[in-house]
């Protein structure tokens, strides 16, 4: 279970998250949506380790972990994955020699005696994942995210999500700036995930995601704090009335 | 295993020491005794006599240079200028006949592996003598002269004597001058009219000794139409005594040639590297420099093309990583003396604990040109706070239709860009040393793949650790 308790984070002096309280158990898909500058995505990129956030109170636990006192690296190789609203481009360095390097320092920290996949042999093994999200192969010889339009650069998130296999899975507005398109096929990426027993948190302030994608419960973010939560009824009733109406 | 040659290597492989009691019977300091004692060791005509004496001469009435890095730490009269192994025959043809430990130093170095796998020929000079030299036979039947110079000298008389530092005259400055004294081993090519070399040719430098000095000459001649790639590698152990290399570079490319010199220079933190490095290029020739400086305490080193035949063209790729204690003084220099000449100028320098690094280009287009073309950029990524960098561009144009961009940046590393790394499981060290070598892959990925291997090894090891 990633457990998040009494999480209170600030920037710069001003206090954005005031205490989140929030459980997400595996296989379950939490929403969480409010409108702009509720601090939806300062939640999961605090819970990341993102350096800009300072942690004033509270607790994060990934199946009883400390998460709050590892590496931001150390997170990743414990099973938390953050799906970046703006993915970093990263000039000079390839998507291959980048995802092969955190594939196999990631599969590494988790089993000492996994053995280095050499570049050959990991092609081969991400290839499916490619086909899945319509991605050609010549995208592995890119430079990261650099030049991507903006369905690439969501879709490159979710193959990084297939490819790692996190256990809990923070998703910043991955739905944002897609196509429809894209939209169904970043969405069913998200479900297949979800069917491996993936605990994941959704972070959108649209609701057409809820289209393709059925959360088990979702939080409206306000002020920085949860105003209120609800199960898939709820997510529905989000769905007719928007939520502007409890915030 | 690795996968490749260079993938290996490490900070124990540069360090290792051989012994150096041969260098007893060399005397320190520079006379006209050592001077004429070089000469007569190597049998050279009495014109190289000659030249030798004037450039002493010269060298002594010569002042240091008054621009750039400092050279007070560089005791001229400490340096050992001339010694070498007596166990070790010169140029030897089979590695076999290569005394072992001087052997096996070339082979963690990776130097008979990349021969056999990827070389057209290579030399390998310990100290001031080659003690290794070889071409593939495919070559030599067409006419493709790889030497040592101080068999060149002897063997080709009258090629040696039309080219040798004319492109570098001896009175170009005071450590040209003390080249053309003391110079000794190194390269010589000439590839004929119309031959295409497709396989690259490499000269490994290596000092062993403290306080050893190294004057290699380097001697390129390429004639019109044909192709060639020259590599380049150095290293020296660190002793924590001044050590000096003052090279020279001279590559001829004919009309219509395509000439192209690779170098990975990595001499240890004590050397003074003030090598002096030149081309002339003819019509319609292209002549492209592509180096990495990770070594030396201090570099001085800007290659220059002199473009002087229409159409003829300079491609400069360069990167310098200055770390604690480095002073990393390149560029590049360009002259374009002829209409339709054009050059490309991308210098990338690193700076870390401390480590200054410096680019000083100078781009000259002569009075009365058409056509002219020149792009200059120069990125400088400082990795913190206490390093710096310095870009100093001259720019002496005298024509009006000419097209110059300048571009050129300075920054650090985004702590955005590793938090998006490290959030992939890449540790912050690694996922540092993944900007960086981002940094400098334009200039990589023009390296033969083994060569650029070597080079991302060599960042590697200089962004280990706090102090490198």
């Amino acid at each position: 279970m990633l457990k998040i308790q009494n999480f209170q984070i600030g920037v710069e002096g001003n206090q954005i998250l005031k205490g989140i309280d929030l459980e997400v158990r595996p296989g379950e898909v939490h929403c969480i949506m409010g409108p702009n500058g509720a601090g939806k995505s300062t939640l999961v990129n605090s819970i990341m380790g993102h350096p800009k956030y300072e942690v004033l109170e509270g607790e994060v636990q990934m199946d009883g972990a400390d998460v709050l006192d590892m590496e931001v690296f150390e997170r990743a190789c414990n099973g938390l994955f953050l799906a970046f609203q703006y993915p970093k481009e990263i000039a000079g360095v390839s998507m291959i020699n980048f995802l092969l390097g955190a594939y196999n320092s990631q599969m590494q920290a988790r089993d000492e005696s996994f053995r280095p996949l050499k570049p050959f042999k990991f092609k081969k093994m991400i290839a499916p994942l490619l086909d899945d999200l319509h991605v050609d192969a010549s995208f592995l010889e890119r430079y990261v995210n650099h030049g991507f339009s903006g369905g690439e650069k969501k879709k490159s998130e979710v193959l990084q999500l297939k490819l790692f296999k996190p256990k809990y899975a923070l998703l910043d507005e991955t739905d944002s700036g897609l196509d429809v398109d894209a939209l169904k096929i970043v969405s069913e990426g998200i479900n297949d995930v979800k069917k491996t027993g993936m605990g994941i948190i959704i972070v959108t302030h649209y609701q057409r995601i809820l289209d393709y994608v059925k959360p088990d419960f979702v939080h409206v973010l306000k002020d920085g704090q949860i105003v209120q939560s609800g199960g898939a009824e709820f997510a529905k009733e989000l769905e007719k009335k928007g939520y502007n109406w409890i915030v | 295993m690795s996968d490749f040659i260079f993938e290996s290597l490490d900070k124990e492989t540069f360090d290792h020491k051989n012994d150096y009691s041969y260098q007893k019977d060399f005397g320190r300091g520079l006379t006209e005794e050592v001077v004429r004692k070089i000469s007569e060791d190597k049998n050279e005509p009495e014109w190289m006599l000659e030249f030798r004496l004037d450039s002493f001469r010269k060298y002594q009435e010569m002042s240091m240079p008054k621009w750039g890095p400092a050279l007070d730490g560089l005791d001229l009269d400490e340096i050992v200028y001339y010694a070498y192994d007596k166990e070790a025959d010169k140029n030897a043809k089979s590695w076999d006949d290569v005394p072992d430990d001087i052997k096996n130093t070339f082979e963690k170095l990776g130097i008979p592996e990349a021969e056999r796998a990827m070389l057209a020929g290579v030399g390998a000079q310990y100290e001031s003598q080659v003690v290794y030299h070889s071409l593939k036979e495919q070559w030599e039947s067409q006419g493709v002269i790889f030497e040592d110079c101080d068999i060149a000298i002897n063997k080709h008389p009258e090629l040696f004597k039309k080219y040798f530092m004319k492109c570098v005259p001896n009175n170009d400055h005071k450590f040209a001058a003390l080249h053309g004294a003391v110079w000794s081993g190194g390269t010589f090519l000439y590839i004929p009219k119309g031959v295409k070399m497709d396989q690259p040719l490499q000269a490994y430098f290596r000092m062993n000794a403290p306080s050893q000095g190294q004057f290699e000459h380097t001697l390129i001649i390429v004639e019109d139409d044909a192709q060639a790639h020259y590599i380049e590698g150095c290293s020296a152990p660190k002793y924590g005594s001044s050590a000096l290399h003052a090279g020279c570079v001279e590559v001829y490319c004919g009309k219509n040639s395509r000439v192209r010199y690779s170098s990975v220079e990595n001499w240890s933190k004590d050397t003074y590297n003030l090598n002096t490095k030149r081309a002339i290029v003819k019509e319609g020739a292209v002549m492209e420099w592509v180096g990495g400086n990770m070594g030396s305490g201090v570099t001085m080193l800007y290659p220059c093309s002199m473009l002087v035949g229409r159409g003829a063209r300079a491609d400069h790729l360069g990167i310098a990583f200055a770390n604690a204690g480095q002073n990393q003084d390149t560029g590049a220099k360009v002259s374009c003396l002829a209409d339709d000449t054009s050059c490309n100028i991308v210098m990338k320098s690193l700076s870390k604990g401390g480590g200054l690094s410096t680019y000083r280009g100078l781009l000259h287009v002569a009075p009365g040109l058409k056509g002219v073309a020149a792009k200059v950029e120069c990125d400088a990524l400082i990795l913190d706070p206490i390093s710096k960098s310095v870009t100093i561009p001259r720019m002496d144009i005298r024509s009006s239709d000419v097209t110059i961009a300048h571009e050129a940046s300075a920054g650090k590393i985004n702590p955005e860009d590793i938090f998006y790394l490290t959030s992939r499981g890449i540790s912050e060290e690694q996922a540092e040393a993944m900007v960086v070598n981002g940094f400098i892959e334009p200039i990589i990925k023009e390296l033969p793949l083994e060569y650029a291997v070597e080079m991302n090894r060599l960042i590697e090891l200089e962004m280990e650790g706090s102090v490198g």
